[in-house]
């Protein structure tokens, strides 16, 4: 039989695309989706958890540090040490290196400003429920808007990260990376990395943001789509 | 009431791109032989006279959430 998941979207004071996040589950994938609230422990039986992109808690000390504390947390980091999916958009990114589900962490932007247009995104692995769906090497038109997006981590993670096949996206301007593309400053281009389980992705472009082509692109759709199917792929 | 600084600063491996913007200004109105300019921030502590171990409790503090130690370095200073 069919099984759709469940979704739950995370909402933080301070979170601002959960109802972006909220309305590509709902009307486009048409699957069941709650938003989870930052201070119940408790994440109504869903599947795949988002952690959408916003500003949690004003970004106070530095992006993410605060969110980590919050009793929902504690909750989305059992769900991923069961193997439960996890997805941290933008500051959900930030959010999820805070509370070290993944390794790095975002720092300004190497030329200081906040940025918010359509860049474009190498899908460098397919093998995992986030990009089952994308042809290996597509490279998709999504946007960024940031001011601390710039990926660091020290040498050995970040060869671990490469040699384990866990950047998932890359900045580039063309179908072979480039460093023109990278916006932000980023080590190896990086925009999106999962942890070594492949169930947690953290990525700084906005999929839910990318979700028609009315709007400029449909190319993050396909992201969602491959969740939609993930429970399936376990099976 | 015991008072505790804390310096905390981006480690100096990374581009501090404030740093930079700042001492283009600094360039700007004619102090060129700024050579670096590095930002970071200062965390004043208030702690119970009875508090015991300060410094080795401001330390955890910065291990485990004042500073995030993958980008970022500390300083702490007990103030007499």
């Amino acid at each position: 039989m069919s099984q759709m998941p469940r979704f739950g979207v995370v909402r933080f004071p301070g979170s601002n695309c959960d109802q972006d996040a909220y309305h590509v589950i709902k009307d486009l994938l048409q699957c069941d989706v709650n938003y989870l609230w930052h201070a119940e422990p408790d994440l109504k039986r869903s599947d795949i958890v988002v952690i959408p992109g916003g500003f949690s808690y004003g970004d106070y000390l530095r992006c993410g540090a605060v969110a980590r504390f919050a009793p929902v947390m504690d909750e989305v980091r059992r769900h991923a040490e069961r193997g439960g999916i996890v997805l941290g958009i933008c500051n959900g990114f930030q959010i999820l290196c805070e509370a070290h589900m993944l390794p790095g962490a975002l720092v300004r932007n190497s030329n200081c400003k906040f940025i918010c247009r359509t860049v474009q995104v190498r899908v460098e692995s397919s093998d995992t429920p986030f990009t089952s769906h994308y042809a290996k090497d597509f490279v998709a038109s999504i946007p960024i808007a940031h001011g601390e997006g710039c990926y660091v981590a020290d040498a050995d993670v970040l060869a671990e990260l490469e040699s384990r096949q866990r950047v998932i996206f890359r900045y580039t301007s063309t179908s072979k990376v480039d460093s023109d593309g990278n916006p932000n400053g980023s080590l190896n281009n990086i925009a999106g990395i999962c942890n070594e389980g492949r169930n947690v992705l953290g990525m700084m472009p906005h999929p839910e943001r990318a979700c028609s082509t009315l709007l400029g692109s449909a190319d993050g759709l396909i992201l969602f789509k491959s969740l939609s199917m993930a429970l399936h792929a376990a099976k | 009431m015991q008072t505790v600084k804390v310096l905390v600063t981006l480690k100096p491996s990374l581009l501090d791109a404030q740093g930079k913007v700042v001492q283009d200004g600094l360039h700007a109105l004619g102090y060129n032989k700024v050579e670096g300019v590095r930002i970071g921030k200062v965390i004043e502590l208030s702690l119970a006279d009875d508090a015991a171990n300060v410094e080795e409790q401001v330390t955890e503090m910065c291990q485990r959430f004042l500073a995030n130690t993958v980008i970022e370095n500390y300083d702490i200073e007990v103030l007499p």
